[in-house]
């Protein structure tokens, strides 16, 4: 059974590039909230985490909402392994699909069975699992025989399609996905939200950044309402959502956040 | 039973706080290399993406080589008084070698800034994303030493079965080399971004310091000018036997010395900072 555990997890980023006085001028000048210092060297860090504590389990459909910097992004990337915290814990129990970038080592220059391939390989997925469900993988793509063509001949939209069907073939157990897949093409956006809600369905744990409310209402059950590095809150979706919309007001009618 | 759940434990569950940054760094290099379908692929991808819809494909290398080889024989051996029969077959193992030192050099520094995108998405051992570009290069090696091999043709050279085992076994002390020299560039540039121009400039000084156009008997009575170089030794220890001699005992005690200094600092080091390099990004 899938779980994840994060114990008092910071994740600090140093700022190198440039000068940091002005690098730090112009961040506070944005409206990054993530939390600026200074180290023992004197370099200037964002606290992208700060003494995050969290636990999900089986069944857990969770939304992230929060500003820009508020660290949603951090968050699923610190999920995903890719960020090991710079102090605490984090557990995860179960394989992990992370779909942040849904062209992620696509090469325009190999067949689409290749890329199908080559995408399951990032994943560590064995090559006979993907060899399985290939077939279905390509019927769902629509492309029919253009799968052994490069994909630099398809069309844009085939192209998503590719990618889309590559990146949910495989069965994930903890799925993260930063931003819910934005996909045009109406006909196939159907089709595309049954499967990404099968794929969604079919994970034990699901983290999704979004912005979208009625995507959240739909695909979860729970938020987690993020700002500055911390949790703001965390609970049902509607509770959540507004108390962040009486928040967002609050702050909107004091003028402009800050 | 117990060896049976800790597999299963090292595929399934990530606990970042289940083990020191030593342990954590050493299984990074097991499982990188446990994965060499996944970075063998890779690697074979990346020349076929170079070299798609060219004829000859990666073959471009061998001609280029072969006409590099040909022309600087020429001069060269002219220069030296040297007869061609014993330069262009010291010439051809020895710019193809160097080539693959030269790239792997190279690559070794961007290797992780060049794959940041997979770097920031997927979990993967570090070490993968250094056997693969090292593998690439392999690859690439594999074709420049088939000038060698014509040229030993037309020359009538044959190092015996011993000479091509002990060659093997002297590339493989490049390859272990290689990997740590590698992988600490890696690092290092990763974390200073002015390092890869000094490291491009630092190559070109090496190769005309050690003796790949050169014989190492000229130097004379000045050959600790060359002892001193570990890319001499390295070089050596694939030259010698292919030329039919014995490689000397120096160049295989300085390049195990090399690379058991190398490996020392450069696992240090990757303990250290294993986890910072997707942060230096």
């Amino acid at each position: 059974m899938a779980a994840i555990h994060l114990d008092d997890v910071s994740v600090d980023f140093v700022l190198y590039q440039g000068s940091a006085r002005s690098l730090k001028k112009t961040l506070l000048r944005s409206s990054t909230s993530g939390v600026l210092k200074h180290d023992a060297h004197h370099r200037v860090t964002v606290k992208a985490l700060s003494n995050f504590s969290l636990t999900l389990e089986h069944g857990d459909r969770v939304g992230l909402i929060g500003g820009n910097g508020a660290g949603k992004t951090t968050l699923l990337r610190v999920l995903a392994g890719v960020y090991e915290p710079t102090a605490g814990r984090i557990r995860v129990e179960g394989r992990v699909t992370p779909l942040f970038d849904l062209g992620l080592g696509l090469d325009m220059d190999a067949s689409g069975y290749d890329n199908i391939r080559m995408r399951a390989a990032y994943f560590g997925i064995d090559a006979d699992e993907v060899e399985r469900k290939m077939d279905d993988i390509a019927a769902f793509t629509e492309l029919g025989d253009y799968l052994n063509l490069p994909v630099r001949t398809y069309s844009a939209g085939m192209t998503l399609r590719l990618a889309f069907a590559a990146a949910t073939s495989v069965d994930p157990e903890i799925l993260l996905m930063d931003e819910w897949l934005a996909v045009s093409d109406t006909k196939f956006l159907e089709k595309a939200q049954r499967r990404a809600e099968g794929f969604v369905n079919r994970s034990s744990i699901m983290v999704v950044a979004s912005h979208v409310e009625e995507v959240l209402k739909r695909l979860c059950n729970k938020v987690l309402w993020l700002e500055r590095g911390s949790v703001q809150r965390f609970g049902p979706v509607e509770e959540v959502l507004a108390a962040y919309h009486a928040h967002v007001a609050a702050a909107g009618s004091v003028g402009g956040g800050s | 039973m117990p060896c049976l759940r800790f597999r299963k434990q090292s595929a399934d569950v990530y606990d970042s706080g289940d083990r020191g940054q030593p342990e954590r760094a050493w299984e990074d290099l097991l499982d990188g290399g446990r994965r060499w379908r996944l970075w063998s692929t890779l690697g074979w991808h990346d020349i076929r993406k170079r070299y798609r819809r060219s004829v000859l494909g990666p073959f471009w290398l061998t001609l280029s080589m072969a006409v590099m080889v040909a022309s600087l024989g020429l001069i060269y051996g002219t220069l030296f008084r040297l007869d061609l029969e014993n330069y262009l077959p010291f010439l051809a193992i020895g710019l193809a070698t160097w080539t693959f030192i030269a790239s792997f050099l190279n690559e070794g520094c961007t290797s992780f800034i060049d794959l940041e995108p997979l770097i920031k998405n997927v979990r993967i051992p570090m070490s993968l994303h250094i056997l693969r570009v090292l593998w690439r290069n392999l690859i690439i090696y594999a074709h420049n030493i088939v000038i060698f091999a014509g040229v030993a043709v037309v020359f009538g050279i044959w190092p015996g079965i011993g000479g091509i085992l002990l060659a093997f076994a002297g590339l493989g002390l490049l390859l272990v080399n290689a990997s740590w020299i590698m992988l600490l560039c890696g690092m290092i540039c990763t974390r200073f971004r002015d390092v890869p121009p000094i490291v491009a400039s630092v190559i070109q000084l090496l190769f005309f310091v050690t003796p790949v156009m050169w014989k190492p008997e000229l130097l004379g009575d000045r050959r600790y000018l060359m002892v001193l170089n570990p890319f001499y030794h390295l070089i050596e220890a694939i030259r010698a036997p292919l030329l039919g001699q014995l490689p000397h005992w120096e160049n295989w005690a300085f390049g195990l010395l090399f690379a058991v200094a190398g490996w020392a600092l450069t696992f240090a080091v990757f303990a250290r900072f294993r986890k910072r390099i997707a942060y230096w990004l």
